[in-house]
């Protein structure tokens, strides 16, 4: 979240789209309902399904699977046909003025730089015209053709209401109601807010949905404001802090880009990634990069890491490939992988196309699954009947368990969807052998290690130099790491204006990531973290329920990263001038002298407005991008692709550019193009979602929730049943190309068919809670039908919009 | 169980005059807004835990509503009703369903066991199962059909508000748990109070009908609910619009008073009241339905 949960109190409309809040995010949304309540805010729901949220909305509408930058686009074009815009917001804040570079261009539903061999772009030309200063060309005026705003007028202008409706099937009326909703928010007293989660991520074009949200949100100017924001509400717990701390394959933690191959030295690895000012005065604060990452390595490798050995680069490993998830199973598959350990991860249950998951992990020679519970994975090889067919005696896998503790069993801390970091503490010792994650990853470390030592083996110094300066070694305590991951001063660190004062003694705990520097004097596990276990202790365990705004940021309760703040780039909260656009939702303001308020500045503190500091600090260009540049893989503005599999012909924006089908840069592997099912056979779309009385595949483990949720079921519209002979209550079962599974069927009038150019389109919903382990009645892995394809940028699996059919079982 | 820190004004087949020492207590209510109520069903779970209870695990039977119907062991439930007042609007409306605690209960009076049934001075009514003799007379007594016929013990159970929580000064399970608001509980005073705000919050918002569900044919419940559409009650899966107490079970009560001070049997009774109210078949089927 840019914001908060409690901020969404702020907000005066609310959109649930890409996300259903009330049914996968019940205690979030009390904040909603306070909105509604102390407010007044109107809520508005787009959805396939009339869900759980839509049943306390205000105003519903229904949308196809898949097609949600459609409508997105078609809002950008009602904001700026209808002049719905925040205009000095956008002027001065977003890179609306800037130039666009002659060779980017836009053709038939391609971008500049296609290759169509390699599906990639080649984004070199999605950028600025640059100035003979080294500063990017800006036309304050708007006029010029090639300034963004320009180009983002005339990319979304097909998107017309018509449109929208040909594509989404939403109707126009309901479509423009809910974009005059979102128009009103332009007004500067006016702030709205969005709540999405995977039901944006989860497609071939997942990133590109949240940027066109992204880009709305800019053009009424509803960023860095209380009550408004793009909000995505993370999984379960500590999901945000499973992605800070980055257990990913591309990123270090906090969010540091990992380096590749062609990183072949620290200089020019930093180099590349410093980028500097595009503007005058601008802050561009991955300057600070080399900071960032000289601390981290200090983290890893302590006393081994020194200047002169530029600080271990040379020990980090440089990936040649994406290793994200899809990724890692196709390798496997292709027998390239034969170790694998699955730390609170269930991939056969999670990860789409079960069948190629489980010929996957039956061709590893080791399996390790560390979990509370039995998982799908962890039985994989046995034989549960239709549910999971095996011959035991045939998988050669050889499978370890681990038991771990569970999240009420463990002291540490999670970091909630709006960055909040708290610290909870055990409330019950765990059953039986179960061991706490530290403790087994600790152990199997120091067993590692030891063998390291005795027998050598391959490139054994980053695992004999990494920095495990534990009091047990075997047994990390989640305090340690804590302090760890905050970091501390190596040597005294000094205020560069005035070498005589002292910031931080050697030894001590840091206050800030303001304090890391790039010299090996100070060490952070990760930056953004840097604050929450300072000199003062340990802020994530705070409970001051203090709020002087009285807009529910609780400063003293836990730790918000970045630096405590609450609100991300607040400084877009005032006008150019410092004063706040609604003094009655006021976070920060220019006093004078300072920037100063109710949060923590997202500005340099002393930044007078005179300077123009750009308040999107992170960027080289210091505003928000409406034109995302080179930022992601798949095109500088949102486009409308088809799903992998689509019930249509063609793409109705690009009827007669079949490259223009589906997203052309996200990748798809060799084998798996065959196991993409055409409308022909699998005429009904399908999406995937949750429940509220589960949690993912944990919760069928457990009996309260497995009696008010009991088994597996799937929701088909009332014209499809009829058309099918389908009563609610029968057996229904529903394939794709890749697989089947049974439920009991739900016909209901929460979903409708849609016209969708020219052809009715039915949705089937598919929940998927169900599994062949625990106490609710056994069921079939919702992912048997999902395709294994990923978007562009995430690679996350399209489980949202497939194609499958549906018959009385 | 009887409750120090509450006084009981009604039992049930009973003719001594309840307790007066104490003064009038302060009636309490749960208001369940179903403009605010998501279906997550932590209600259902909060009840489950804090009572002890652990249905069987159903089935699926085509809607969300799930386990199927109230038991033994399951004391609340949410009822799922998709619904279209206005032609094209759908509306999902989603009702926890569970004993209503009459002010006149319809069960108390249907029962002929002695302290079976007891109306506390906030107006909870409470079943004490120690005294049941599983006759099922409640469950006929009932206008909204709530009691449940336990297989395991032929004993009556249903929602008790929680009455031990409330006794020491906490809210039932259901509204400590509920994640929007939607179950607030107090004084009945404050309740209806509150009503009003949503009620004003609703009508602002389109729904020109909305309104509280206290009905006075019952001499007003002491769990209400806020309703988008109160002038059709029976759309939220089947809220009785006007619910009253059979008259059959008027007739039952004014006949057991003098008849029970005489000390007849009960035996004998209860079989007339079988015959008159249900015919000597149906209050078995109705049984088995409700356990199954």
């Amino acid at each position: 979240m840019t914001n908060h949960w409690v901020d969404i109190k702020n907000a005066d409309f609310i959109l649930i789209m890409g996300g259903n809040a009330a049914e996968a995010h019940p205690c979030g949304f009390k904040w909603v309902t306070e909105a509604k309540a102390q407010r007044k805010a109107r809520l508005a729901v787009v959805d396939p399904r009339f869900t759980r949220s839509a049943a306390v909305a205000d105003f519903y509408a229904p949308i196809r699977p898949g097609s949600d930058i459609a409508f997105l686009g078609g809002v950008i074009n009602y904001l700026l046909a209808n002049d719905r815009v925040h205009h000095e917001y956008v002027k001065h804040y977003t890179n609306a003025t800037y130039l666009v570079r002659e060779d980017y261009g836009f053709e038939d539903g391609i971008f500049s730089g296609y290759d169509a061999g390699s599906r990639k772009y080649d984004r070199e030309s999605w950028n600025y015209q640059i100035g003979a200063d080294g500063y990017v060309m800006v036309d304050e005026t708007m006029q010029n053709p090639r300034c963004v705003y320009q180009m983002m007028k005339q990319h979304y202008a097909r998107y017309t209401p018509e449109m929208v409706e040909r594509v989404c099937g939403t109707p126009k009326d309901a479509f423009l109601k809910v974009a005059e909703m979102i128009g009103a928010t332009a007004a500067p007293d006016k702030v709205m807010t969005i709540m999405y989660a995977l039901g944006w991520t989860q497609h071939t074009v997942g990133s590109q949905n949240i940027r066109a949200m992204a880009m709305i949100q800019l053009l009424l100017g509803n960023i860095g404001r209380a009550g408004g924001g793009v909000n995505a509400l993370r999984g379960h717990a500590n999901v945000q802090g499973i992605t800070d701390m980055c257990l990913y394959s591309d990123v270090l933690p906090g969010y540091l880009g990992a380096p590749t191959d062609a990183d072949t030295t620290r200089e020019d690895y930093l180099a590349k990634r410093s980028l500097k000012p595009l503007r005058p005065n601008q802050m561009s604060y991955w300057q600070n990069f080399p900071k960032f990452h000289t601390s981290l390595m200090k983290s890893f490798y302590g006393k081994a890491a020194t200047a002169e050995n530029g600080f271990r680069y040379d020990w980090l490993p440089k990936k040649d490939a994406p290793y994200d998830v899809l990724h890692i199973f196709e390798l496997m598959h292709q027998g390239k992988m034969n170790g694998f350990i699955c730390q609170g991860f269930n991939p056969l249950a999670a990860v789409s196309c079960v069948k190629k998951v489980r010929e996957s992990l039956a061709k590893l020679k080791y399996l390790v699954v560390i979990d509370p519970l039995a998982t799908e994975t962890s039985e994989f090889w046995q034989d549960y009947g239709e549910y999971n067919e095996s011959d035991p005696a045939k998988v050669a896998t050889e499978v370890f368990r681990l038991p771990s503790t569970c999240f009420a069993e463990e002291t540490g801390s999670f970091t909630n969807s709006g960055r909040v970091l708290q610290w909870h503490w055990a409330a019950a010792d765990p059953p039986g052998e179960a061991k706490g994650d530290l403790e087994i990853v600790g152990t199997l470390f120091y067993r590692l290690r030891e063998l390291y030592q005795k027998e050598g083996g391959t490139f054994p110094d980053p695992v004999l130099n990494l920095d495990w300066s534990y009091a047990i070694p075997q047994v990390p305590q989640p305090e340690e790491v804590a302090r760890e991951f905050n970091g501390k001063a190596i040597a005294d660190v000094t205020d560069p204006k005035d070498p005589a004062k002292v910031l931080a003694k050697a030894g001590e705990q840091l206050a800030t990531f303001g304090h890391l520097r790039d010299d090996g004097s100070t060490s952070s596990g990760n930056w953004l973290y840097c604050g929450a276990w300072s000199q003062a202790g340990n802020l994530m365990a705070r409970r001051d329920t203090a709020d002087p705004s009285g807009l529910g940021f609780y400063p003293n309760w836990g730790f918000s990263w970045p630096a405590n703040r609450r609100i991300l780039y607040n400084r877009a909260n005032a006008d150019p001038s410092g004063k706040p656009w609604d003094p009655k939702r006021k976070t920060i303001a220019w006093d004078g002298s300072k920037w100063s308020g109710y949060d923590v500045p997202d500005m340099r503190p002393d930044a007078a407005p005179e300077e123009n500091v750009g308040p999107f600090i992170m960027h080289p260009d210091g505003v928000a991008h409406l034109f995302a540049l080179k930022g992601l893989s798949d095109g500088p503005f949102p486009e409308h692709y088809e799903p992998f599999e689509t019930p249509l012909a063609a793409n109705p924006m690009h009827p007669k550019n079949p490259l223009a089908l589906q997203n052309p840069a996200a990748r798809i592997f060799k084998g798996d193009q065959a196991d993409l099912g055409k409308a022909d056979k699998y005429p009904y779309v399908a999406t995937t979602y949750r429940l509220t009385e589960h949690q993912h595949y944990w919760t069928k483990n457990v009996l309260s929730n497995a009696i008010v949720q009991p088994s597996q079921f799937v929701e088909l519209d009332e014209d499809l049943a009829k058309q099918k002979g389908i009563a609610s209550g029968d057996l229904v079962k529903v394939s794709s190309q890749r697989g089947y599974v049974r439920g009991t069927a739900v016909v209901t009038r929460r979903l409708k068919p849609l016209q969708v150019d020219g052809k009715k389109v039915h949705t089937v919903g598919i929940p998927i809670h169900w599994g062949f382990v625990g106490v609710a009645k056994q069921g079939f892995l919702a992912n048997r039908l999902t395709p294994y394809v990923g978007d562009a940028n995430s690679q996350t699996p399209e489980y949202k919009a497939f194609l499958v059919n549906i018959e009385k079982a | 169980m009887a409750l120090q820190s509450l006084d009981i004004k009604a039992r049930s087949a009973t003719t001594t005059p309840s307790p007066s020492a104490r003064g009038e207590a302060v009636k309490v209510a749960k208001l369940i807004d179903i403009s605010k109520c998501i279906g997550c069903k932590a209600c259902q779970v909060a009840c489950m835990e804090w009572n002890d209870l652990r249905d069987e695990v159903g089935d699926n039977f085509g809607v969300y509503d799930n386990p199927r119907d109230l038991t033994d062991q399951s004391w609340t439930l949410m009822r799922f009703s998709e619904v279209e007042v206005q032609a094209g609007k759908l509306e999902w409306l989603i009702r926890k369903d569970g004993c209503m605690h009459c002010a006149d209960p319809g069960c108390l009076k249907a029962c002929p066991s002695p302290g079976a049934i007891v109306q506390y001075a906030n107006g909870i009514v409470d079943f004490h199962q120690e005294n049941c003799i599983g006759c099922g007379y409640c469950i006929t007594g009932c206008p909204f059909d709530i009691p449940r016929i336990s297989k395991k013990d032929s004993k009556v159970y249903k929602c008790t508000l929680c009455s031990d929580r409330v006794a020491v000064g906490m809210a039932p399970a259901c509204v400590k748990t509920c994640p929007t608001g939607a179950i607030v509980f107090g004084s009945k005073e404050d309740m209806i109070h509150h009503a009003e705000g949503r009620i004003a919050d609703l009508k602002e918002r389109g729904y020109q009908n909305a309104g509280l569900y206290d009905p006075a044919g019952v001499g007003g419940t002491h769990v209400m609910y806020v309703l988008q559409h109160a002038d059709q009650p029976e759309i939220y899966a089947g809220l009785p619009k006007d619910p009253s107490i059979s008259p059959m079970v008027a007739l039952w009560k004014g006949i057991t008073k003098p008849l029970a001070s005489f000390g007849l049997g009960l035996a004998v009774l209860a079989g007339f009241f079988h015959y008159m109210t249900a015919g000597p078949n149906e209050v078995e089927d109705d049984e088995e339905e409700h356990t199954s």
